[in-house]
């Protein structure tokens, strides 16, 4: 072993995490290393060749108003975009974009390579060095050893990771690149608890053998829509998708093979997420539902790859291929991969603080699968939130944890380290109680003030940002403060934008709360002031969403006050005889840094609660009595 | 976890004491005051000094007169729990006291539970060490009690019924969140009219029950109870007759705020209160002094107005004043003196309020009676007429928290009915399945996300 070299900040794993932490850290001028086991795999996606949806799309957004680089890059390599949930209310439209994978990974390994601080390297990371409780650097297989401050686990699914499907069974990462063996171990010999996943993917079928008169198209939107609020994109050339569905058939081959399933062979150790299941798991779960519907994806616009969306399994190649084959437009399908599981260390995320710093081994930070989630987005995520820590934690700042109630990254990332998960977790749009407040339309008002402070925010970025602020602000002003007097001239026009006449005067902001009413319709027959379409939604949903954004706000107050009532870190739960054993033992777990958090843990009651704050108030009248 | 919302309560002993103290303890507690209280001397509470009496009046959300009260503020720390504190004393009559306290809910304030007001003194650093374990004490004794509490009522029809409830409306969460999150999946599509059709089946279910929060409170309080009619249509012997037809008279003594006289009686399985009854009998021998003023004022107290009217006649003016004001209560109009035969004042009476309010009786011969009890057993226990075991709310707390859980569905009832988005909708369905938890201590969020995988097929 011999040094090699001294970095601020090492990344090993080059993911949707790994890419976005390493970013930020040389970004906030932080000398950094990105490892990866393969440069030709750098932000591969190993799945599903699409990025947002509902809780996905608005972390994507998030992401992107804090400085980060995933929205640019998809709004780059999208070949469709889609705005789902359009009729279900703002607060869950949901940005979904089908992204060509290998232009995506293309798109990233130059960014990183480009990025000034920033060094990427292949290599392969054997161990992690631990002195006192304080990471020291990383060992790779080459002998090589690089010193660090801070060290960022994006480990994905390559730790210990393993490829399943009927018979086949053999150590890999995904797609069948090499796994990481050996980090695992010197992870758990530095005190590292770990956890054993299991997630998994479809088959590939070959674009040109697939009958598309016999699936319904799934074409992209009219309208150009990004994920970044800085892509400037207004015109964009779509690729299709399609959908069809399984049938008595596909489920009679797939029944009669269910043993010979990775999933049911006994070969799959991991836990399995329940929102992603196999089909082999739906259709024994689900055993009476006649169907099951597939959408055919591109891979890319270079590509024949179509990825079988709803058909991730684990069995036999040639048992896929038949199953195939019985549904509708695949009855010719060559198949160019199969689907298999894959199985992988991740660690237990109530190990970790909150600004994703392992709680007893300073300067090792961990991010996206690694911790247990699922999902390139929810990676992303964490992955830059993990780089900024590292770096604040370097430069003696407090780390940057956002709220529940400011950001889906927040609920993402309280709810890893408070609750743990016992199977890949997956954002959901209900798992954000002020679901209101954390709108993908308002992710730049939400962050990119804080992005700016941090120092991911550039000039450009922030002037567009302060600039729509201004324009958004004036607007509300203005319709506040600008009255429709019930004037036969008025009521006219009120009517022919086809609402009722006003009796006393309204200001045109309670004119535009009207369900029949919207901006345009009103700027066709009064003054308004020119903003953007953007500033004009956002206007709208302001007006509209007026009351229930008001009750939110107040259940935010409420719980607030839980949040800012600390708990010290040495804090003994083991001592407080009248907790239940349970809560002492996951209080004891977690240690939560407030009353908030410790009342989220599931098992802790409300008496729990009551009981600990008393044992806190006596503690701190003990400290201040031995003060005396 | 309610640890910084403001809370009142009667903090003296129940009963015939001289003077009843509320005290309202939290961030809020000058603000709901200063809603209720209208001091003297004109100035506000907060722009007194801490700890000064002042003198004032207590006015109803109709800015009707209440009680005199002294009211004090002690502004934090300054004060027992440490927190911004109004006392109100009042005359400690229960009636005023009561009044006062639901007046204190209705403005923000929330039932204080017991060893409340002590805790938030220790927590917020008030009460030494030494006391420290009795306040545990209070706290683990309250779980234990309500542990206790909650396995009875596992057993009993409310939690029954809540469960039911609960169901129900995680039935419309479920739904909805998963057509949500799984937007493309093959789930079928929710539509408004069955979303709100659940709602308000829930709805009218957290309705019944607060009823039967109502049955729960006559039945301990008694059904507080006016008779009121222009002079000699029958009042007198309206009362005599019920007086008579059961002798089970509880008590009779003098009201606590005024010179109200109050009586109990037993009317089939209803106690009624039946207020100014010497007023009633002072009528009949004074006829002149009494009117529609008159009977004004004494509405203002009761809960159910027993309206009387003279079969044999036309309605009249002041007939018709009266029926005007009475109306505005829960009422019921008798029409006396069916045994003369006539029939047109009970038929226009009907055409106006309805055949369910007007009853015929004759307080001579005291036909129509039974139909007059039949209709209150009705009107006190529901459409059974029948006391139904452990059917009803009987805690403070939970019927607040049932209150609160019927306006959260009625909003979410007017944002179904105005098409508002479902991720309105849902906020206020799942504030009503929070208020219901809040009863049985059940958690909600983590429970969806489990209820969408077990029941619909989702995911790639």
């Amino acid at each position: 072993m011999y040094i090699s070299d001294k970095y601020d900040v090492i990344v090993i794993g080059a993911g949707h995490a790994g890419v976005e932490a390493a970013l930020a850290a040389a970004r906030m001028g932080c000398k950094t290393l990105l490892a990866t086991l393969s440069l030709d795999n750098i932000a591969l996606m190993p799945c599903n060749p699409s990025v947002g949806g509902p809780a996905k799309g608005h972390l994507v957004r998030e992401i992107d108003a804090l400085g980060g680089q995933m929205g640019l890059s998809t709004d780059e390599a999208c070949i469709q975009m889609r705005m789902l949930n359009t009729g279900k209310g703002y607060a869950v439209h949901a940005l979904r974009a089908q992204a060509d994978k290998p232009f995506y990974h293309v798109l990233m390994k130059k960014i990183v390579e480009n990025q000034a601080n920033l060094d990427v390297k292949q290599l392969m990371i054997d161990k992690l060095h631990v002195r006192n409780d304080e990471v020291v650097g990383v060992e790779a297989e080459t002998g090589e050893f690089f010193e660090a401050y801070s060290v960022i686990l994006a480990t994905g699914t390559y730790l210990r990771g393993r490829i399943v499907y009927g018979e086949v069974n053999y150590e890999a990462g995904p797609n069948g690149l090499r796994s990481a063996n050996k980090l695992s171990n010197s992870l758990l010999e530095s005190g590292v608890e770990l956890m054993r996943f299991k997630t998994g993917t479809p088959a590939r079928l070959d674009a040109r053998t697939l009958d598309y008169s016999k699936m319904e198209i799934q074409a992209g939107d009219e309208k150009t829509r990004n994920f970044s609020f800085m892509s400037t994109i207004t015109e964009r050339e779509q690729v299709p998708c399609w959908l069809t569905y399984t049938n008595k058939l596909t489920h009679d081959i797939i029944n009669e093979n269910i043993n010979l399933s990775g999933m049911f062979n006994g070969l799959v150790e991991g836990v399995g997420p329940r929102y992603c299941p196999s089909i082999e798991s739906k259709i024994v779960r689900f055993a009476d539902k006649e169907r099951h519907q597939l959408f055919v994806e591109p891979e890319g616009r270079n590509t024949n790859e179509m990825y079988i969306q709803g058909m991730s399994t684990s069995l036999p190649a040639d048992v896929q291929l038949k199953f195939l084959q019985t549904i509708p437009g695949l009855e010719n399908a060559k198949m160019m991969r199969p689907g298999y599981a894959i199985d992988y260390d991740c660690l237990d995320p109530l190990q970790l603080q909150a600004s994703l710093e392992h709680k007893n081994i300073k300067g090792l930070f961990s991010a996206g699968q690694a911790n247990g989630s699922s999902g390139y987005e929810e990676a992303a995520a964490q992955g830059l939130m993990a780089g900024i820590n590292a770096v604040r934690k370097l430069q003696g700042k407090e780390a940057f944890v956002l709220g529940r109630n400011e950001a889906y990254i927040g609920v993402l990332i309280d709810d890893l380290v408070t609750k743990g998960t016992n199977e890949p977790y997956r954002m959901m749009t209900s798992r954000a109680e002020y679901r209101l407040l954390l709108r993908q339309d308002n992710a730049d008002l939400r962050l990119t003030e804080k992005g700016r402070e941090i120092g991911l925010v550039d000039d450009k970025r922030y002037e567009a940002f302060t600039e729509k602020r201004t324009s958004l602000e004036r607007a509300i002003h203005y319709l506040g403060g600008t009255y429709i007097n019930p004037t036969d001239e008025n009521n006219a026009k009120l009517v022919e934008i086809g609402t009722t006449p006003v009796k006393t005067g309204l200001s045109l902001l309670e004119l535009l709360r009207r369900k029949e009413l919207n901006y345009d319709k009103l700027k066709s027959v009064f003054t308004m002031p020119e903003v953007s379409d953007l500033v004009e939604e956002q206007a709208e949903i302001f007006a509209k969403y007026e009351g229930y954004i008001k009750k939110q706000k107040s259940a935010v107050e409420k719980t607030l006050k839980l949040e800012n009532k600390l708990i010290p870190a040495a804090f003994d739960y083991t001592k407080i005889k009248e907790l239940s054993s349970e809560a002492m033992e996951k209080l004891d777990k977690v240690k939560p840094v407030s009353i908030g958090q410790a009342s989220r843990i599931s098992g802790v009651s409300p008496a729990d609660i009551s009981v600990l704050m008393i044992a806190l108030e006596v503690n701190r009248q003990k400290g201040e009595q031995s003060e005396l | 976890m309610h640890t910084d919302d403001t809370i009142s309560a009667i903090i003296t002993a129940l009963g015939t004491g001289a003077v009843g103290i509320i005290r309202i303890s939290g961030d809020k507690s000058i603000e709901i005051a200063e809603k209720i209280f209208v001091a003297q001397s004109g100035k506000y509470l907060s722009a007194e000094p801490s700890h000064k009496m002042s003198y004032g009046k207590i006015k109803d959300e109709n800015d009707e007169f209440v009680d005199e009260v002294l009211a004090v503020c002690m502004k934090n720390p300054h004060s027992y729990t440490a927190e911004d504190v109004v006392e109100i004393q009042c005359h400690g009559g229960v009636e005023s006291l009561k009044t006062i306290l639901s007046l204190t809910y209705k403005h923000g304030a929330r039932p204080a539970e017991p060893g409340e007001f002590t805790k938030r003194a220790f927590l917020n650093g008030r009460i030494d060490l030494a006391q420290a374990e009795a306040v545990m004490d209070i706290i683990n004794s309250r779980s234990e009690a309500s542990l206790k509490l909650a396995l009875r009522q596992q057993e009993g029809f409310l939690s029954k019924e809540l469960k039911a409830i609960r169901e129900e409306l995680m039935g419309v969460i479920v739904n909805l969140e998963a057509v949500i999150d799984y937007p493309e999946d093959d789930i079928e599509d929710v539509t408004y009219e069955a979303v709100e059709g659940h709602i308000r089946s829930a709805q009218s279910k957290v309705e019944q029950l607060l009823k039967n929060a109502h049955t729960g409170k006559i039945l301990r309080e008694g059904l507080k109870t006016v008779i009121v009619g222009r002079p000699n249509v029958g009042k007198s012997s309206l009362l005599n007759a019920l007086l008579k037809e059961d002798r089970a008279i509880v008590s009779e003594y003098a009201g606590t705020t005024r010179d109200v006289i109050e009586e109990q009686v037993l009317i089939g399985d209803v106690p009624l209160v039946l207020t100014d009854t010497a007023g009633i009998r002072e009528t009949e021998d004074f006829v002149e002094k009494i009117g529609v003023d008159k009977s004004k004022e004494m509405l203002e107290k009761a809960e159910l107005a027993i309206i009387v009217v003279d079969g044999m006649e036309n309605l009249q003016e002041e007939d018709l004043e009266i029926l005007k004001v009475a109306t505005s209560k829960d009422y019921v109009i008798m029409v006396n003196k069916v045994d003369l035969g006539y029939t047109e004042t009970k038929a226009k009476l009907e055409k106006i309020y309805g055949s369910e309010h007007v009853i015929e009786i004759s307080a001579k011969t005291k036909a129509g009676l039974d139909n007059f009890i039949k209709w209150l057993e009705n009107y006190a226990f529901g459409k059974e007429g029948t006391l139904n075991e452990g059917a009803y709310v009987q805690n403070a707390r939970h019927e607040d928290l049932l209150i609160k859980a019927a306006k959260n569905l009625e909003d979410s009832i007017s944002a179904c009915e105005n098409l508002l988005p479902y991720d309105c909708v849902t906020i206020d369905v799942q504030a009503a399945i929070n208020n219901m938890g809040e009863i049985t201590g059940q958690a909600v969020r983590d429970e969806i996300i489990n209820e969408i995988f077990a029941k619909f097929c989702v995911g790639k």
